[in-house]
């Protein structure tokens, strides 16, 4: 039974090793996009005028409102009826970004107003413009703020890009689900599956960590978590 | 020569009026000290002056330019103001000599390793090389507050506001601040919001006392500390005198 496991394992790793390639590019690729979104929709909220507040508001809401799922079939369904088209990657990247922007934008801007506003008047007070200070006095501080939040997100995302699997994308999941198929080794497939996954969590949380110690300043919040090498 | 006029400001906050037209008048290079209760709008009109708090009526000229001109370049003329803050304000994520050259830096464009230098410089003005590399958490509130006027004067200012310098920190730990600001008298002007009498009588050139929103009374330290004209400064002045000493950092 063992030795026929060992053998099972061999001849799946190919198929779930690409499969593993589509969640990692799902994952650095939302996860870098949705950051990028998600710094201008905070600053947007916490800095824009009426206007920019409340289209920044709205789309947050919106996307933070309504199941990832029915955002993915709007995209790769729904979307094509007026002439748009994707592919799956395409749409599992565009929805996962759109969908981390939102929730990165929240955190965010939860550390963008924890700076204390005497460090936006110190910067101006030495003449910075505005822009100025936001970029190298508060999202300094901001962004250091925000890692433990961050962290969070990214295993988040790691995780459920596995949901792209029901708009055809051939990633980790969904190639589990097509090795169980033709196998019938439900239990065995993806329990290889979960310990991937637990893998890919516990190395980049480990690489979170040590980059946060790496940036870490005396004074600046970001709490220590506790990591597996401490228990 | 007139550095910066004040022309009657005016502020308020919704319904609270804190500021009623205050007018006065600072040459270059002099120091003058406002005293003054609680409330009664002093730090309002330091950051009425540098438009943190711009005023609702008013006009602030600083070298013959109306820095209250919504047409005038507010960060440029910030550049000749420097703000010294009673709770410090050092960036966090930044080490002492980068919180004194990041203005020259990316302000007034200064190239890094000059911009070092010269923060260095201050450093040393205010005796604190040797913390030049330590975050403001490991620092005490008196170096904190010493990197503060060092970051302001690395800009070269005309005139530095100074609001409560010393409030917040420990009494032993004022004496070092005070006489670092009594080191820069007569090399820059400065308008310094204190309760530190023996400062006011010793180093200002002018005392200027407010109550309720409006300048009470103004003179020169003799003036007010014997020969005060109004019953208001001087019963002000005894309490606060009993309350910190006239002595202290004079």
């Amino acid at each position: 039974m063992a030795a026929d496991f060992g053998q099972f394992f061999i001849n799946s790793l190919p198929d779930l090793l690409s499969g593993l390639g589509n969640t990692l590019l799902l994952t650095f690729v939302s996860i870098a996009a949705g950051f990028l979104l998600g710094v201008v929709l905070a600053l947007g909220r916490v800095y824009g005028n009426k206007i920019i507040n409340g289209f920044c508001v709205g789309y947050i809401e919106l996307i933070r409102g309504t199941p990832l799922l029915v955002q993915l079939f709007i995209i790769y369904f729904g979307l094509p009826s007026i002439g748009i088209i994707f592919t799956p990657i395409q749409a599992a990247l565009l929805g996962l970004s759109l969908n981390s922007g939102a929730y990165q934008a929240e955190y965010l801007r939860g550390s963008i107003q924890s700076v204390e506003s005497g460090q936006m008047n110190a910067a101006r007070s030495l003449g910075m413009n505005k822009l100025q200070s936001i970029r190298h006095v508060i999202l300094p501080q901001a962004l250091r703020i925000s890692i433990p939040a961050w962290s969070n997100e990214f295993i988040y995302l790691l995780q459920y890009s596995s949901i792209a699997y029901i708009i055809q994308v051939t990633e980790l999941t969904a190639e589990g689900k097509f090795i169980a198929a033709h196998t019938f080794r439900y239990l065995e497939v993806f329990a290889m599956i979960a310990v991937i996954y637990l893998a890919l969590t516990i190395i980049s949380t480990e690489i979170i960590d040590r980059v946060a110690k790496h940036f870490s300043i005396p004074g600046i919040g970001a709490a220590k978590r506790t990591s597996l090498r401490d228990l | 020569m007139t550095l910066l006029e004040i022309k009657e400001i005016y502020k308020s906050y919704g319904d609270v009026h804190i500021l009623n037209g205050v007018s006065f008048t600072m040459k270059k290079d002099e120091t003058k000290v406002i005293i003054g209760p609680s409330g009664t709008g002093k730090s309002t009109l330091l950051r009425c002056i540098n438009q943190l708090s711009p005023p609702d009526k008013g006009q602030v000229w600083l070298n013959g330019e109306e820095i209250t001109n919504p047409k005038s370049n507010i960060n440029k003329m910030r550049e000749k103001i420097g703000f010294v803050f009673q709770d410090f304000n050092l960036f966090t994520h930044l080490t002492a000599v980068r919180n004194v050259s990041i203005g020259l830096e990316k302000v007034k464009k200064i190239e890094k390793q000059e911009a070092h230098k010269r923060a260095m410089q201050e450093l040393t003005r205010v005796g604190l090389v040797a913390q030049a590399n330590q975050y403001p958490a490991q620092l005490s509130g008196g170096q904190k507050q010493r990197v503060g006027i060092a970051r302001a004067l690395a800009m070269d200012p005309d005139l530095i506001l100074f609001d409560e310098p010393t409030s917040a920190l420990d009494p032993e730990l004022i004496g070092d601040v005070l006489d670092v600001m009594k080191s820069l008298c007569g090399k820059v002007a400065m308008l310094v919001v204190t309760h530190e009498m023996g400062f006011a009588r010793n180093v200002a050139d002018e005392i200027i006392f407010m109550e309720g929103g409006i300048i009470v009374e103004q003179g020169s330290p003799k003036e007010m500390f014997t020969n005060a004209k109004m019953a208001r400064t001087r019963e002000f002045l005894g309490r606060i005198g009993a309350l910190y000493g006239d002595e202290k950092g004079g």
